[in-house]
C-alpha cells in the first residue's frame, strides 16, 4: 500500500476525507514517462507474435529507468509547490514510539502562540488520540491513520493538506508513524526531517537506525530533564549520530521543564527563514 | 524496510510501461539496488514473487544489478568506495564521509515479448 498512494488497500483513513476514491481522480502528478526504447516501435499489436525466425522467442528489451520510489517522489514534488504557493514550512518530525514527539509539538505549540501558526498533521496507524491532543491546544490537527502501513507518504499528507486551512507563512508539523525504519525513504514534501531521540532510549540508536539519522537535518534529544536519573552518555549519542550524518544538528530539549526550548525554538525561526 | 511497498511500486513501473507498450507479457526485469540503499534482496525477490501473481509479470525473473556505495571523505577530500553506511573512510579511518553513490532503487529494463 505504501509506494502506490496508501489507499491502496484501503485500510488507510484520513480525519474528515471520504475516502471511497478509486484514484483516477483527475489531478495530475506530472511525473514523466520517457519510455526511450532503442527499438523504434517494432512492436506492432498486429504482426505475428513470431515473425522472426520459427521455434524462437520474440524478446526484447524496453528501457524503463525509473526510480521505484518515482511515484511518492512525484506527489512529494506537488506537496512542496503548494506548500511554496503558501510560504508554508513544513517539517517531517520523525522518532521511535514514544520518544515524546506528541508532548514537545504541544509544549512549542504553546511557546509560539501569537508569534507564528501551527497546523499539524498526525500519522499512526490507529486511534484520534494524538489529534485531539493537539486541538486541545488550539492548533488545527488531523489525524491520518495508516492502518497496516508503517509511514506516511506523500499521497496521504496531500490529502490531508488540501483539507486544512493553511495560511501563509504557517508552521505545518507532520508527525510521522512512530518508526526508526521506514519513513525514512520517504519525502513528504517536507523542509527537513527532524528525527526525536529521547534519552530513555539507548544512545547507541543512530548506529541501530542509520537511515533514519542520515535522512534528518536536526535530531532533538529529548526528556533531558531525565539525565541525572538515567545512565545515557550525550556525547556518546551524539557521536553515534554524527558517524552516521557528519552534518546533523543536535538540539537538547526537555518538553516538559522547557530546557532548550528557546534553541529549538530559534532554529525554527532561522530555517523558516 | 518495507520491501513490499517496493515490490508494489516496482510492479506499478511494469504495468504503466506495459499499457503504454502494449505488452502481453514480460519475461523479466532489471532493477538496480545499491549496496547503501537499505534493501535486503532476499526479501525484496521473495515480495516480487508474490505481487506479480496474476500480472501481466507473473513469473518474471527478477534481475538485480548491484551498484557500488560511493562516499566523500570531508577529511581526505576525496571519494572512496563504501560497503556500508557505517563503514569509516578506508583511507584514514575518519567517521566524516557523506554518501555518494549507491543509494539507488530504480528499474532499469523489462524484458518483453
Amino acid at each position: 500500500m505504501c509506494t502506490t498512494c496508501g489507499c491502496g488497500h484501503g485500510e488507510t483513513k484520513i480525519e474528515g476525507h471520504a475516502h471511497d476514491h478509486d484514484h483516477e481522480h483527475g489531478h495530475d502528478h506530472g511525473h514523466d514517462h520517457d519510455h526511450h526504447h532503442g527499438h523504434s516501435h517494432a512492436h506492432n499489436p498486429y504482426a505475428p507474435r513470431h515473425s522472426h525466425a520459427p521455434g524462437m522467442t520474440q524478446s526484447r528489451m524496453l528501457k524503463i529507468e525509473q526510480d521505484i520510489l518515482a511515484k511518492n517522489d512525484g506527489y512529494a514534488r506537488e506537496n512542496r509547490a503548494f506548500l511554496a504557493g503558501r510560504r508554508v514550512f513544513a517539517l517531517n518530525l520523525v522518532s521511535s514510539p514514544g520518544s515524546g514527539k506528541t508532548t514537545l509539538l504541544c509544549k512549542t505549540i504553546e511557546l509560539l502562540k501569537g508569534k507564528a501558526t501551527v497546523a499539524v498533521i498526525e500519522g499512526d496507524q490507529q486511534t484520534s488520540n494524538d489529534a485531539e491532543r493537539i486541538r486541545a491546544t488550539g492548533a488545527p490537527a488531523i489525524q491520518i491513520n495508516t492502518g497496516k502501513g508503517c509511514h506516511l507518504d506523500a499521497h496521504m499528507v496531500g490529502h490531508a493538506m488540501q483539507q486544512m486551512d493553511l495560511p501563509e507563512r504557517s508552521l505545518l508539523m507532520i508527525e510521522n508513524v512512530g518508526n526508526l525504519v521506514c519513513p525514512a525513504a520517504f519525502d513528504l514534501g517536507e523542509a527537513h526531517k527532524v528525527v526525536i531521540l529521547s534519552v530513555t532510549e539507548g544512545e547507541d540508536k543512530p548506529l541501530k537506525y542509520p537511515d533514519m539519522f542520515r535522512a534528518a537535518d536536526l535530531m532533538l534529544l529529548n526528556k533531558c530533564d531525565l539525565l541525572p536519573h538515567l545512565q545515557f552518555d550525550v556525547d556518546k549519542a551524539i557521536e553515534a549520530a554524527r558517524r552516521v550524518n557528519p552534518a546533523i544538528q543536535v538540539i537538547r530539549v526537555s518538553a516538559t521543564t522547557g530546557e532548550g526550548m528557546d534553541d529549538w525554538l530559534g532554529w525554527l525561526e532561522r530555517s523558516r527563514g | 524496510m518495507h520491501e513490499m511497498s517496493l515490490a508494489e511500486g516496482i510492479l506499478q513501473l511494469i504495468e504503466e510501461a506495459a499499457r503504454a507498450e502494449n505488452v502481453q507479457r514480460v519475461a523479466a526485469v532489471y532493477v538496480e539496488v545499491g549496496q547503501l540503499a537499505s534493501v535486503e534482496v532476499e526479501s525484496l525477490r521473495f515480495c516480487f514473487d508474490v505481487v506479480i501473481k496474476d500480472s501481466v509479470a507473473d513469473g518474471a525473473r527478477l534481475e538485480i544489478i548491484d551498484m557500488p556505495g560511493t562516499g566523500w571523505c570531508m577529511d581526505c577530500s576525496q571519494s572512496v568506495p563504501m560497503s556500508d553506511k557505517l563503514d569509516g573512510c578506508p583511507l584514514c579511518g575518519g567517521y566524516r564521509v557523506q554518501v555518494t553513490g549507491g543509494t539507488e532503487m530504480r528499474v532499469k529494463e523489462l524484458e518483453i515479448e
